[in-house]
């Protein structure tokens, strides 16, 4: 590298005060030579063709009320999620309700009760094409390469505007400091919390797919959730999806969600 | 001049006013810290080295901080390759504190001292220290 | 000029001082909920929008009303408007400076607002939002005070705002139209989904704003020796007419669409709005009301002899102002999040603290509303 690291992150540093975006300013420096960071997927793969799309699939019979208990634990307890007892500042990440509201266009009142009665989990759906993203004012919510919807918390100025977008009301806000849902409780040292003024929601577990681990709800429930590469014909989920039925939620908003529940 | 019972007060408190944060501050200089690395972690290291060099980490570790967050976050590039070719797992609270796990003696008196408050512990979890800081 | 309103009577400074203890309350709440978070509000998980994006809507809508004055005025040449325009152009001024204000108390992080310049984003609705209301402020301050500054030395107005005040006109257009679209482009919020979302906001922008205007004239007539012109007030309240007949049937077309295609999500929102949904009904008086109001301001301005009778006038002026209030400051946007994302009822009640804050806004609204009339009028008192 001809440039001295520490100088370029300096000036990259320098040009970030000076309102030339982080990224931008990397780009100007050296194009493509960054190379402090080791980068797991490479950059510049066109969208058209993703070499990696994760899903997630849940099987619905399989799902009972412990299932979900279990599901909501692990998560809330690795994200440090808070739990409030006023609804009006609950925050979720993954839940549990019933067919009739998770599908509230689909459900018919002559269901049979084994279906209707199941609960189904409920996540952030990780859309190919996620209105949040589409309307969030300074990207602080954005879709990575490998399909995660994502959320960047120091840049989150809490308009709430992607929680007006979401079809699916996967978004929670911060209507008061999360660390007060938070006392008394084991906190996860390896994970923050939020702050007041932002909002949150499932992250597919970004850190740890970052690290080759799979999504900590379905190393949980591993008999009712499978975890994979959508874009891979033979991996796992595509797999399930070739043998099972399968419904996404609302796919006629055109959102195209990953997340998928076997019938 | 016109109005110098009007102009004059005014002048002076105009000037009161932006002179603040001078006189507020006066007779209140604390000594200049000097961060304790003793923590047990740091103790064990053979050879004790931070990610960069020490002056470098002293001058910019906020900017380096940033990028950590932006490339970590946005990027998904979570291994960070310092300048001796080490690699580190880029994250502030599971790489840099767990080091670094005197937090109170370590970032928070050079802060004080040159009265910045980032505001990294309002979500990042700070290392329990022995005499333990429960939410 | 803004010594001119530094001089007033004993009436204008208790005026005055009484909008000030109103913003000071607003303000205390505001500090805290600036260290609490906007849970000292009513708004949820399931209303995430509340009284602030509501109160904002409405205004932009009061800003946008400044082009029906500018449009006779400047492209046909219509010279009965030529000494109330500035009253537009100024209360246009003071609405966008509260849609603003609006904007900041309703964000959770306001520190972190310059995010938006910082990491520019044009697929977001709430970007170019930022723009054209910035820029409309801007338009109408240069395009106000330089008329006003023009009109005191006596002098026509310099060319160069020429290309402003035609500016201004498709600006006026494109802040409303933008802030339909906030709402208008959001999937699987049923009763926003709609194509008429911005010709129905510009229609109730158009009879919104002038009827405060005319209610503004009227009390100007009555307090101070300044005469806005009788037939300049005629044209005005002909105006709101028209406009408030097209928002009346813009709502019906709504109804029209929902009721007749007969799809549940088309339908859910103004049935809760209208007739109660799930056994909730808070909101059907409101709107009710609404309804009622707004057909009731048309019937006065249509009947000539009602018209010109300033008594009546002004009562129609304030059941149109009234009716548009409650459809677009209370309903649309409560509205539009009942049912919730999985077909539950929830409901909003705002709080305490989240009305203060929204008072203060309007007392804010008011105070430069006075302050720019008080100079506008004591320019003219002067000459007079």
């Amino acid at each position: 590298m001809s440039m001295d690291r520490r100088e370029f992150i300096k000036v990259a540093g320098l040009s970030a005060l000076l309102g030339v975006g982080g990224k931008g300013a990397f780009e100007l420096l050296r194009p493509g030579e960054l190379d402090a960071f080791e980068g797991q997927a490479p950059e510049n793969v066109p969208a058209a063709t993703p070499k990696i799309r994760w899903a997630i699939t849940i099987d619905v019979r399989k799902t009972d009320n412990s299932v979900v208990q279990k599901c909501r634990g692990v998560c809330d307890y690795l994200h440090n999620v808070p739990h409030f007892d006023n609804p009006k500042d609950e925050v979720k990440w993954i839940w549990g309700d019933t067919y009739e509201h998770a599908f509230a266009d689909g459900a018919n009142e002559y269901m049979d009760s084994s279906l209707a009665d199941l609960p189904f989990l409920l996540l952030c759906n990780h859309c190919d094409h996620p209105p949040c993203v589409r309307v969030c004012p300074t990207k602080a919510t954005f879709r990575r390469p490998d399909g995660i919807v994502a959320m960047d918390y120091h840049r989150c100025i809490g308009c709430r505007f992607c929680m007006a977008a979401c079809p699916f009301g996967s978004r929670s806000f911060n209507w008061r400091d999360p660390r007060d849902g938070l006392k008394d409780r084991k906190l996860n040292p390896e994970f923050p919390t939020r702050m007041r003024g932002v909002v949150e929601k499932c992250n597919l577990c970004v850190e740890r797919i970052d690290k080759g681990l799979i999504p900590a709800c379905v190393e949980t429930c591993p008999d009712v959730l499978a975890f994979g590469n959508l874009a891979d014909p033979n991996s796992n989920v595509r797999q399930i999806l070739r043998t099972r039925t399968s419904l996404r939620r609302k796919i006629e908003l055109g959102t195209e969600p990953s997340v998928f529940y076997l019938v | 001049m016109y109005d110098a019972n009007k102009i004059i007060p005014g002048l002076v408190i105009f000037v009161g006013l932006m002179t603040f944060p001078i006189w507020a501050g006066m007779g209140k200089a604390e000594p200049v810290p000097k961060p304790k690395i003793d923590t047990p972690v740091i103790k064990e290291m053979a050879e004790k080295h931070c990610v960069e060099s020490k002056n470098y980490m002293a001058d910019y570790h906020m900017q380096m901080l940033i990028t950590w967050r932006d490339k970590a976050l946005r990027d998904g590039k979570r291994i960070y390759v310092s300048s001796s070719g080490q690699k580190y797992n880029v994250s502030l609270q599971n790489t840099c504190m767990k080091c670094h796990s005197n937090k109170k003696e370590f970032c928070d008196k050079c802060h004080n001292y040159v009265g910045v408050k980032p505001y990294c512990w309002d979500c990042h979890i700070e290392p329990i220290e022995p005499k333990g800081n429960v939410l | 000029m803004l010594e001119k309103a530094l001089v007033g009577s004993q009436r204008y400074w208790g005026w005055i001082i009484f909008l000030l203890a109103i913003i000071s309350v607003g303000f205390a709440c505001w500090i805290y909920q600036l260290n609490y978070g906007l849970g000292i509000t009513g708004m949820s998980r399931d209303i995430s929008w509340g009284v602030y994006i509501a109160q904002f809507t409405y205004f932009v809508g009061v800003a946008a009303g400044a082009v029906m004055l500018v449009i006779p005025k400047y492209l046909h040449h219509y010279q009965k408007y030529a000494k109330v325009v500035i009253f537009g152009e100024f209360l246009a001024i003071a609405a966008v400076v509260m849609c603003l204000l609006f904007i900041i108390v309703d964000i959770g992080q306001p520190q972190r607002m310059l995010n938006v310049l910082f990491y520019p984003t044009p697929n977001s609705i709430l970007f170019w939002d930022m723009i054209v209301l910035n820029g409309y402020l801007a338009i109408n301050v240069i395009v106000g005070w330089n008329s006003l500054l023009a009109e005191r030395k006596h002098v026509p107005p310099p060319a160069w705002i020429k290309p402003f005040i035609y500016l201004s006109i498709p600006w006026a257009v494109s802040i409303h139209t933008v802030t339909a679209f906030l709402y208008a482009g959001l999937p699987g919020r049923h009763m926003w989904l709609t194509a008429i979302m911005a010709p129905r906001f510009l229609a109730s922008a158009f009879a919104a704003g002038p009827s405060i205007l005319i209610l503004l004239l009227l009390l100007v007539k009555k307090l101070t020796k300044y005469e806005p012109g009788e037939e300049a007030i005629q044209s005005i309240a002909k105006t709101i007419c028209y406009a408030e007949i097209t928002n009346m049937f813009f709502l019906g077309l709504e109804f029209f669409t929902a009721f007749y295609s007969n799809i549940p999500g088309e339908m859910h929102g103004l049935t809760y709005l209208f007739f109660g949904l799930d056994g909730y009904h808070e909101l059907v008086p409101w709107m009710w009301t609404s309804v009622f109001f707004g057909l009731f301001g048309i019937l006065l301005l249509l009947v000539p002899p009602l018209r010109r009778m300033h008594k009546f006038l002004a009562l129609a002026c304030a059941s149109v102002f009234l009716s548009t209030w409650v459809d677009k400051g209370v309903g649309l946007v409560i509205g539009g999040f009942i049912p919730n994302p999985l077909d539950v009822v929830r409901q909003y009640h705002p709080t305490f603290p989240e009305i203060s804050i929204a008072t203060a806004i309007w007392a804010i609204g008011a105070l430069i509303l006075t302050i720019l009339y008080k100079i506008v009028i004591s320019v003219r008192e002067q000459d007079a």
